[in-house]
Parts: C-alpha cells; sequence; structure tokens
C-alpha cells in the first residue's frame, strides 16, 4: 500500500471541458494535490448525496496546479449514468473525492531515456508522468495509440514535452495505421531507451511488456482494471501478479497498483485466478512440488 | 447532554454501538488511513479460513440500484497471517477486534476457533455461516439449521469462554427465527444479520452475468428494509439474545432503525465502499439524532418499536 494519505474532500468544481472525445473536469483539491505524484488517481462519488450508486468512479489524475491552492484535472468518457451525471457538473457544484489513491510510477535516479507508451484515454497519467521525468533531465519519448483521431490524447501537448511523439490509430486517421507496438521498437532503438511507461487497455499493456522484453530493458505499467472503490476493501480490482518471492497473488489494482513491473503481471491469466495462485487449487501443489525438486537438487 | 453511546453486547460493553460489516474493511489498514478506527465500537476483519484462499475471478462486483452484487469468493491469506500481522496491528491501534471465520467442515470452524483463543485480543468472534459445506453439493451451512447449528456449537465448544460467539445469519432460508434459535440452542451468545441477500444481474452489453461467479450478494439500501425485518422478528421472538444489525446502513438514522427494530449494534458494510469514512460519520450522526430526541442513552432505543409501534402495527395486521 502508498504511503502517501489520501484525503477525502468535498471539492469545488473549477472547469468542466471537453479536450479531444474526452471530458476534463479541474477541481480544487489543494490536499490531493500537494501529496499527487504522477500514476495517481482519484476515486468520485457520483449522483449526490442520495445517490443510488453507490460505487465510486475511479479516474487516473492527469494535471495538477497550484492554482487556488491546488487544483486537480482527470478526463473521463461518458459510458454510464455515473459518468453521464459527472458530465453534467458546471463550476462550483461539490464533488466528493478521495485521492491521491495508489502506487505512483516509480522515478529513476539517473537521467535516463524513457519511452511513454499510451492507450486512449490511458494516455492521461503518462502527462504528469513526463513532467517529471523531464525536471530530472530524462529524455522523454511519447508513442500513443487510439482508435481513431479524436480518440488520441493531446498530440499537441505531447510534442511540446517530448523529444519525439509517434502516434497510431486503428483507422489511420491520425499518425500510423495499427497499434503502439507495430512502432515502438523502432522508437526504443532511435531513442535508445533505457525505461518504457504504458498505460492503457491490458492487451496493449501485455504486447509492450514483451517488447520491453525483447530489448532487455524495465518496464512500469499501470493497469486499468475496474474498481469500485479505489481504497482497497471492496477486492474487486485484481489482477495475477507475481511476487519478489515467485507466488502469484490476486492483487489489487488499486492499493498494491495500479503501477506494477510489467514482467509480474501475469497478462494471459487476467480475468482468471491462475491454478497456481496464493490460495487458488493448486498453489499448495505446486509449492510442494518446488520443495520435493530442491530437496532433489 | 452529551448522550451515552455505550453499549452492551451480551456480557460486552462497547464504546459506541458502529463496527464494521465482515468484508467491508480490508484488513484494517485501509480504512485506519481515513479515521482513527480506534473511535468505532469495533472492527469485523474478513472472513479468514484455514488456508490461504485465491477468490474468484474478476468481475466480482456490480454496481445495481441503491445495492452492490458481489461474488469475492473470500480472498484472503488465511488465519497465520492474520494472527501474525493483521491483528496485532489492528490491536496496535487500539481496536477493538472481532473475528469472522469461515471453513469447509465443522471441523474446520473448530480450530479457526482454538486458533483464535490461543491469540490475545480477540473481542468476539463472528461466525460466517454463508460457506459452502462441501458435503452437502456446496449449499450454505445456513440453509439447513442443523448444519449450521453444528458449526456454531464447534466454534463455541473450542473458543474461549471468556469470547463472545455471535452466529451471522442470511436472510436467504425458510425459516429464520427457527435458524436463530437453534443457533442460540447449540451455544450462540448472539445473532449478526443479515448477510447479503442472493441478486442477479446480467450486462446487456456483454449478454453475460454483471459478476463472474453468476449470482453473487446483494447489499446496501437496497436490503436493508429486508434487514430491518429480520432484526424485528428475531428481536420479537428471541428478546434477550444480542443482535447486531446489518444490511444497508448508510446514515446515523439507518442505524437508529436497526436499533429500534431491536438491534444493539450495528455494522456498516458497503457504504465504506463509497465514504471510506461512513463508520465515524455514521457514529456522529447517530449522536445527532439522539440529541434532536432527547435520548440520553442509546441503549433505551433498542427494541423500542416493538415497545411502542409495535402494539399499533399487529392491530393493523
Amino acid at each position: 500500500m502508498s504511503d502517501v494519505r489520501p484525503v477525502q474532500m468535498s471539492s469545488p468544481v473549477l472547469t468542466v471541458r471537453q479536450v479531444d472525445a474526452y471530458h476534463a473536469i479541474t477541481v480544487v483539491a489543494p490536499g490531493i494535490a500537494e501529496r499527487f505524484r504522477s500514476g495517481q488517481f482519484v476515486a468520485v462519488a457520483v449522483g449526490g448525496e442520495h445517490s443510488s450508486m453507490l460505487t465510486r468512479r475511479v479516474f487516473a489524475i492527469h494535471e495538477v496546479k497550484p492554482d487556488y491552492g491546488g487544483t486537480v484535472e482527470f478526463l473521463f468518457t461518458v459510458r454510464g449514468r455515473g459518468t453521464a451525471w459527472l458530465a453534467e457538473r458546471r463550476s462550483r457544484d461539490l464533488l466528493d473525492v478521495i485521492g491521491p489513491l495508489g502506487r505512483p510510477f516509480p522515478l529513476p535516479r539517473d537521467p535516463v531515456n524513457c519511452v511513454l507508451v499510451g492507450g486512449g484515454a490511458g494516455s492521461a497519467p503518462l502527462f504528469p508522468l513526463a513532467h517529471a521525468l523531464r525536471r530530472r533531465g530524462c529524455r522523454v519519448d511519447f508513442v500513443l495509440g487510439a482508435a481513431t483521431a479524436s480518440r488520441v490524447f493531446s498530440a499537441i501537448t505531447a510534442r511540446r514535452i517530448a523529444e519525439t511523439a509517434t502516434f497510431t490509430t486503428d483507422d489511420g486517421s491520425f499518425g500510423t495505421r495499427g497499434r503502439v507496438t507495430d512502432v515502438l521498437d523502432q522508437v526504443i532503438d532511435d531513442a535508445c531507451s533505457d525505461v518504457v511507461y504504458a498505460c492503457g487497455p491490458m492487451p496493449m499493456l501485455r504486447e509492450v511488456t514483451a517488447a520491453a522484453a525483447r530489448h532487455g530493458i524495465p518496464i512500469q505499467v499501470s493497469v486499468e482494471e475496474t474498481m469500485a472503490c479505489g481504497t482497497g476493501v471492496c477486492m474487486s480490482c485484481v489482477v495475477p501478479v507475481v511476487g519478489e518471492d515467485g507466488i502469484t497473488r490476486m492483487a489489487r489494482a488499486c492499493v498494491d497498483g495500479p503501477v506494477f513491473r510489467g514482467e509480474r503481471v501475469r497478462f494471459d491469466d487476467v480475468g482468471t485466478i491462475p491454478f497456481d495462485a496464493l490460495g487458488a487449487p493448486g498453489w499448495k501443489a505446486r509449492a510442494s512440488g518446488e520443495d520435493r525438486a530442491r530437496e532433489a537438487g | 447532554m452529551i448522550p451515552d453511546l455505550r453499549i452492551g453486547l451480551g456480557e460486552w460493553e462497547l464504546a459506541n454501538p458502529v463496527m464494521t460489516a465482515a468484508g467491508c474493511a480490508g484488513s484494517g489498514r485501509e480504512l485506519a488511513r481515513f479515521f482513527d478506527i480506534a473511535r468505532i465500537g469495533a472492527v469485523v476483519t474478513k472472513s479468514v479460513t484455514l488456508e490461504p484462499r485465491a477468490g474468484r475471478p474478476a468481475p466480482r462486483i456490480a454496481e445495481t440500484p441503491s445495492g452492490v452484487l458481489s461474488a469475492v469468493g473470500l480472498q484472503g491469506p488465511g488465519i497465520d497471517v492474520l494472527l501474525q500481522r493483521d491483528l496485532p496491528w489492528l490491536l496496535s491501534r487500539g481496536a477493538r477486534v472481532v473475528v469472522s471465520v469461515a471453513g469447509g467442515s465443522a471441523d474446520e470452524y473448530a480450530e479457526l476457533a482454538r486458533r483464535l483463543s490461543e491469540a490475545p485480543g480477540v473481542a468476539m468472534i463472528e461466525v460466517n455461516l454463508s460457506s459452502p459445506d462441501p458435503a452437502r453439493g456446496g449449499r450454505h451451512f445456513v440453509q439447513d439449521s442443523a448444519a449450521a447449528a453444528r458449526v456454531v456449537g464447534a466454534v463455541r465448544e473450542n473458543a474461549r469462554a471468556d469470547i463472545p460467539v455471535f452466529a451471522k445469519l442470511s436472510p436467504d432460508v425458510s425459516d429464520l427465527v427457527g435458524l436463530a434459535a437453534d443457533c442460540v440452542e447449540a451455544g450462540a451468545d448472539g445473532l449478526a444479520m443479515i448477510n447479503t441477500v442472493r441478486g442477479m444481474a446480467i450486462d446487456a452489453d456483454t449478454l453475460r452475468p454483471a459478476v463472474a461467479g453468476g449470482m453473487g450478494g446483494l447489499s446496501g439500501p437496497a436490503i436493508r428494509p429486508i434487514a430491518v425485518a429480520c432484526v424485528y422478528q428475531v428481536h420479537a421472538a428471541l428478546p434477550e439474545v444480542p443482535i447486531v444489525g446489518m444490511g444497508g446502513v448508510r446514515t446515523g438514522a439507518d442505524a437508529m432503525e436497526f436499533l429500534l427494530a431491536g438491534a444493539s449494534a450495528v455494522a456498516v458494510g458497503s457504504a465504506l465502499f463509497h465514504d471510506p469514512s461512513a463508520c465515524v460519520r455514521v457514529v456522529r450522526e447517530l449522536e445527532r439524532e439522539l440529541v434532536d430526541r432527547g435520548v440520553e442513552r442509546v441503549g433505551s432505543l433498542v427494541g423500542a418499536a416493538h415497545r411502542t409501534a409495535g402494539a399499533a402495527g399487529v392491530a393493523a395486521e
């Protein structure tokens, strides 16, 4: 669990605006802004005090500014009643916000070359990361992909911050037609990247992790998993992750993540309980088998 | 006037009647980031099993109108980790700790009770009876009074005498009062009710059940009237048996409703998903409710609905 203590605040909305195909809300939340580290997220209550919608909606923090004592901006897409309600907020409305939540992106100690890979709205948390890396003297290269041009988030900002910015779209309406992984190997080679940071859908993270492995460089992924509380109590956002001891656990994306080392996430088993995970039917058999192997060896 | 929020639960006294509900407070650490866990009546742990459990695959939780449908499958690290890591930590923070136990046989429950009795600081054991009984095709213990009573009896026999044992009942049974009486007969010092109500939601986009387990347990304000009815009914039949009431407690007024129905304490469950500081807020709001009504002692509310409006209710039938 992250050491940074989150706070729960009633935060006034500053602005609600459209950014490309997304909505962006900025709220005044000094306690969250001053604690924030890139990769962390907020959990927002929707529908008002007596809402029938009981689970929180969780969004990566896209930008933090010192204005008004500290503001926080997050992006969202209208997907259901909760996000539709959020899109209807106006300035000065109050939002019940908890944050900053989750394990942030670890930053390199030395100035190294970093490639940041984002898919769709998953690009959002990479922007504060890019700023943090630049402040440390790191080279930043962006690779951003989406289904179509309007869903590529903040291409202009990406170009401004990064040494290079490469874009891909499924329909070819912007940048290269195809997936981020179609161009990633080339970017890693050209930029002599030392580390990869990625955020986006699980299948994309799996492919990006494979690419990092091919180049023998470390990768940090921020997983997108549905969360109901964001604080670690509901146990809904579990992902099979291999621990340092080699044992797979059903890790909670909200408090154990959302950032994990890519090679630790068992992408092929996401959505299942792997047979050998701690507490799954096969884990004990496997553990005792290993003991036997050690004894034999 | 500051109302007296202390409440007796059988032999055991709580600083106030608000607890967390099993499975909704993590290990305690998660919520301790938002409030001082020593300030609430008690922290109830996730149901602990003898061995680690990986739980069920995602999706595990779906939102329904005023409710939460869940099928987590008792994911947890097992009793060893609870005793070595979580329990000492909770005690070091000054929390009063109720340990919820779940198992696959009366023997497993008995072993859990023995292990917990050797550890210092366990204030109460709550017996989760909504765990599948492999000997009976995976039906829950709670669905057969005799099986439930056997489990409760095993826990009572193996738990230290000074640790109260509460049986957690489910509303999905044909004779709740009979089940409650059988559990008390078997040695339960009190009852916790209700566990989640069986429910289902289907996702129209994926054409699949909204939780991977198919059916899940419904909690939240959607089930509060069911829970209040269960508490009311059982308190009427067994007025001497202490009850911890739960099911959709979100506000101080909700807590008071359970007390009036006959509960001596309440547990806050899925409201913690929505508001991690719900427990302390409910304590504060409950105190406000008492002040507004000039009630000096929270205990005087317990079962009050049976003494006053109850008569009118019977007349109306």
